[in-house]
């Protein structure tokens, strides 16, 4: 291919001619510069038709050139609905166009183009109504719908998350940008600039229109940017969000960087919005910033025989660059019925350019085959409406559009700017900005050069004063002379494909018709017509849906409004959303030492214990069933430091006990430990423990492993709110625990410690300070799961080494690690309660059977006065222990299975397991009261519908004297 | 993310702080009726203004207590408890 459409070496291009670029699109080859787009190698190379859009398959080419081509969208091996506009060209890159069936040139679904008429706005949710096709109906839309094919295969990428600061953000390189970047950064502030563009200066470095001196005065705001010590310029890189507290998500094509900043300027520019005219889709009519792109940054005459629409100087400005680069301008056409001519204006008519005013292009007249542009037919324009009658053809191939602008202020309403509607520039305009958020350039609706730089040094003064930096600046921007956008670019024809929203393929009878149904309402009509739901999210369409909205019900556009903006700005890639999945987990010191010994591992809160511990050609239920037995006749050893492990000291650390759980601590001898419920506000049991006291002012308790960070964090905010004199310090993952369990735990302790373990020197429930294997500890006598045991806590980095000394010292005796499993079967055989899994967050202490705990006669404790109430009142359900029949062979109850009497629901399981010991199933079950009585049976559905009997029985199952864990009497 | 100042640690984002809730004043449990009581313990108000609420920074478990305006999600001012003056 033969680069004819590539104009001579121009100043600034940014394309690099020593360096050639081969590539394939479609299967064919071509040939492009490094620093080309897709598309602008394409265009170059004469490649016209660049994609299909998305439910007609109509041709389309270049559009805006400014990442908001969504029609010229590309698939390159496992890349998906690359931006043909914007993406850098690579070598050996392997195109396709997205959405095509067999390819661009044959597509046989261009057929929807003649369909068209079968296919009216809400199409798609009429389609939905009838629920007889509806299969047929999703399998024709599956087929149709979706942009892309993913490869299944697609190795899996991790991309990194950044993260940056800085005083001043400025959003946009552009003039107003550079100007507000150089103002904020000489009085002070450390700024960051971002762009995404491949280069900065934005349309200071296309829209030349014969002024040579703007792109200069841009080129000198740009070496001061980067020459500036407290300025950071970063292009290729898009503001893709705003969050609360000036967060923003900046994206470049490898990863995502959160940047927290004090102050954000928003230079962000406008849009370019299209004219609505038959066939302005046609590849060939393209924006008028568009071919000044193609010109300026990448050396591509844009077509050879050029009709301009215009409605603003800028139109006037695209054609004298056509001009000056070889373009022939055969019309220029004006909207507008009166105007003051601007500079260049005087200049084309000199060069005796045909022009024509108060006229409109009815119709862009397609090549045969539609891939391309024949001529403009033009009419008189008057109020909004074509005089057919005056229609008349100007051959061309390529029509270039200036009629209006839009402010690209997505992150301005996501930030919570109030916008109002600008009669004067005929857009929306900033109104009351967040503190701490600025606007300048055409977002703020500054048009003319010389307005955006001062606009610009305005807000980026403004923006370093507000984080403490310099004064304001008072900086006068002077007011716009005209307006750059016209109020009605829209042109009707009675043959439609007359596009508003290129993504959507929405024309304008669409919106009449929607409207004609009812859905007259911007965000209405948004939904129902899919208007700016497509990949470019209305960048081009919003406007003009607005402007049609507001004509067809009589309003003006300040009253329809605009549709919410919201995160993110611009599609940001999956890969780049997804990152590594962060979900810490806490291991207990000993946690190899478990694994080494084959620990199956499970989560407890934030905690990995072992659930039991493997053993070669042993099941699971075996295993467990061997700890329990071990634990029960020998020796067992658990590791038990994901307790909550707390201590309080003060004068009134008894007293703050006593408010905080049910039970009386002021009482507690020293050297004695006491179980220890606790209820919130309402009465409902929240955590249960264990109380031991060191010293008169001295207690170290144990909470749950779930419950061991919220109780200590609301300890801290009752100690806070009450003022009491004491301190809690929070010891969990500071300590190490083991409990040391079986009918030989004191004979293994005894060989590591010198401590007294006779039974009067350490009775059932003391609690002593001494040394294990050398080691500073504290042991409890208690009795979790019913044998004689110790609690042994240590320093966190003594675990090991008092695990291995305990594991050795039982040796002689057999004993064996057991797991969270065994202990709940040891447990359940006790009849102990499992807080949150035999109780609820309705539960009082008085129906878990807790009751006894509670000493209501206490001057005050949380959940008191709400247990006061609740005694008056018949209780509503009892957790009882229960048994199955020794008999029962078919599938056991489970957890959370129902009781059900009298056809009713009377409860459920809250715990069942079987019992090596007592050959049976036993369980825990919530009742309502009338079947809480001794040996009276109920009925439990199982899963598969049958109903098991079950029989109340008193707990502890297994061994109900306590003679296992306690001394002789 | 927001931005929150805790009195003690200075401002941080809102990841690193617990949200308890609008703090209430207890009634004398022994003076107040079962009914009052009631009232205190499940009723409370979420109509938008400025509440007063317990929050807790908890790296450093730092309570204090924040004035919000939750209508427009904007924090007034932040103070230990007791130490507001």
């Amino acid at each position: 291919m033969s680069n004819n459409h590539r104009l001579p070496r121009l100043p600034g291009e940014w394309i690099d001619r020593a360096h050639s670029i081969e590539f394939e699109f479609e299967g064919k080859h071509f040939q492009g510069f490094a620093g080309d787009t897709i598309s602008s190698a394409l265009w170059a190379s004469g490649q016209r038709v660049l994609g299909r859009s998305f439910k007609y398959h109509r041709p389309r080419g270049i559009f805006s050139l400014a990442n908001h081509d969504v029609n010229g969208m590309m698939q390159w091996g496992q890349k998906l609905n690359v931006r043909a506009d914007v993406t850098l060209l690579e070598m050996g890159m392997q195109l396709s166009a997205v959405n095509t069936f067999g390819g661009l040139n044959k597509d046989p679904a261009k057929v929807l183009n003649h369909l068209s008429r079968f296919l009216p706005v809400g199409f798609y949710y009429k389609a939905f109504h009838g629920k007889r096709l509806f299969p047929r109906w999703e399998r024709v839309f599956r087929t149709l719908a979706g942009l892309g094919k993913v490869n299944l295969s697609t190795p899996r990428l991790l991309t990194p998350k950044d993260y940056a600061f800085c005083a001043v953000l400025i959003v946009g390189a552009g003039p107003s940008g550079l100007a507000a970047a150089l103002a904020a950064a000489d009085q002070g502030a450390d700024v960051v600039i971002v762009d995404e563009n491949a280069q900065a200066g934005g349309s200071g470095g296309y829209q030349i229109g014969g002024e040579l001196a703007k792109r200069e005065a841009t080129e000198a705001l740009l070496v001061r940017v980067i020459a500036h010590p407290r300025i950071r310029l970063l292009t290729g890189i898009y503001a893709a969000g705003y969050y609360t507290d000036h967060w923003i998500a900046l994206v470049d094509d490898k990863k995502m960087t959160k940047l927290r900043a004090e102050a954000v300027v928003i230079a962000a520019g406008s849009f370019e919005q299209p004219a609505v005219f038959r066939n302005n889709d046609l590849p060939g009519v393209v924006l008028g910033s568009a071919a000044q792109r193609l010109i300026y940054r990448y050396a591509v005459r844009p077509m050879q025989r050029a009709v301009v629409l215009c409605a603003n100087a800028d139109g006037y400005r695209v054609a004298l660059d056509l001009i000056v680069h070889g373009v022939m301008v055969a019309a220029i056409v004006d909207l507008r019925a009166h105007h003051q001519p601007c500079d260049a204006e005087v200049e084309l008519a000199a060069k005796g350019v045909e022009m024509h005013t108060g006229t409109c292009i009815v119709e862009a007249l397609p090549t045969p085959g539609c891939s391309g542009v024949a001529g403009a037919r033009i009419a008189a324009f008057a109020n909004g409406v074509a005089d057919a009658a005056t229609a008349r053809d100007i051959p061309c191939d390529g029509i270039v559009m200036s009629v209006g602008w839009a402010p690209a202020a997505n992150l301005l309403y996501q930030a919570g700017t109030h916008m109002r509607y600008d009669d004067l520039v005929e857009q929306f305009v900033p109104d009351a900005l967040p503190p701490g958020v600025f606007a300048c350039g055409r977002v703020n609706g500054v048009y003319d050069f010389k307005a955006r730089l001062l606009d610009g040094e305005r807000a980026g003064s403004a923006a370093a004063a507000h984080v403490g930096f310099g004064e304001k600046r008072s900086v006068s921007v002077p007011v716009e002379l005209e307006s750059s956008s016209f109020p009605w670019p829209i042109v009707a024809h009675p043959q439609g494909k007359n596009f508003v929203d290129f993504d959507e393929d929405l024309q304008l009878k669409d919106f009449e018709n929607a409207v004609q149904e009812g859905f007259d309402n911007i965000e209405l009509l948004k939904r129902f017509t899919t208007n700016g739901m497509g990949p470019s999210q209305g960048k081009h369409s919003n406007m003009n849906a607005l402007r049609i909205l507001a004509r067809l019900v009589d309003k003006h556009p300040r009253e329809v409004g605009t549709t919410t903006a919201r995160p993110f700005f611009h599609p940001v890639p999956m890969a780049l959303l997804a990152g590594r999945g962060f979900h810490p987990v806490r291991r207990t010191p000993m946690h190899l030492r478990h694994a080494a010994m084959g620990a199956y591992f499970m989560s407890a809160g934030d905690w990995q214990r072992p659930e039991y511990y493997a053993r070669q050609h042993k099941d699971r239920l075996e295993c467990i069933r061997e700890e329990v037995d071990m634990v029960r006749h020998g020796v067992g050893i658990i590791d038990v430091g994901t307790l909550g492990k707390l201590e309080i000291i003060g004068p009134q650390a008894a007293e703050f006990l006593e408010r905080v759980y049910v039970s009386r601590y002021a009482n507690l001898k020293i050297g004695m430990t006491r179980y220890a419920v606790m209820c919130d506000e309402t009465g409902v049991v929240v955590d249960d423990g264990v109380v031991a006291r060191l010293a008169e002012d001295h207690f170290y308790f144990t909470t749950t492993t779930s419950g061991a960070t919220a109780i200590y964090r609301e300890l801290s905010r009752l100690n806070t709110q009450w003022q009491m004199a004491c301190g809690i310090i929070n010891h969990t993952g500071a300590f190490a625990a083991i409990n040391l369990a079986g009918p030989q735990s004191r004979k293994v302790l005894a060989r590591v410690t010198t401590l007294d373990l006779s039974a009067a020197a350490f009775p059932y429930l003391a609690i002593r300070e001494g040394k294990v294997a050398g080691i500073p500890a504290r042991l409890m006598r208690v009795g979790f799961v019913g044998e004689w045991g110790y609690e042994i806590h240590v320093p966190a980095e003594d675990g090991v080494a008092l695990w291995d000394a305990l594991v050795a010292a039982g040796s002689p005796f057999g004993i064996r690690p057991f797991g969270v499993e065994a202990q709940r079967l040891l447990r359940l055989e006790k009849g102990h309660v499992i807080i949150g899994q035999d109780t609820d967050g309705l539960t009082t202490p008085f129906e878990a059977g807790l009751g006894w705990a509670v000493k209501m006669d206490k001057p005050f404790f949380i959940g008191q006065r709400s247990l006061q109430i609740v005694d008056k009142q018949p209780q509503r359900q009892r957790l009882v222990g229960f048994r199955l029949d020794q008999a029962h062979g078919g599938p056991a109850p489970q957890e959370c299975h129902l009781v059900i009497h009298d056809g009713a629901i009377s409860g459920r399981i809250t715990s069942i397991g079987w019992s090596h010991i007592l050959c049976a199933y036993i369980g825990l079950a919530m009742v309502t009261p009338e079947l809480a009585k001794p040996d009276q049976t109920f009925e439990i559905r199982i899963t598969d519908g049958s109903l098991v009997v079950a029989r109340v029985t008193p707990t502890p199952f297994y061994d109900p004297e306590q003679r296992q864990q306690k001394e002789e009497a | 993310m927001k931005i929150i100042n805790c009195p003690i640690n200075g401002p941080r984002p809102v990841s690193e702080f617990f949200y308890w809730g609008q703090m209430r004043v207890m009634p004398d449990p022994v003076a107040s009726s079962d009914d009052e009581w009631a009232d205190y313990v499940f009723n409370c108000n979420g109509a938008p203004g400025v509440k007063r609420e317990w929050w807790c920074h908890t790296p450093s478990n730092t309570w204090f207590i924040i004035e919000r305006d939750t209508e427009k999600d904007q924090i007034v001012r932040t103070y230990l408890y007791g130490e507001e003056e």
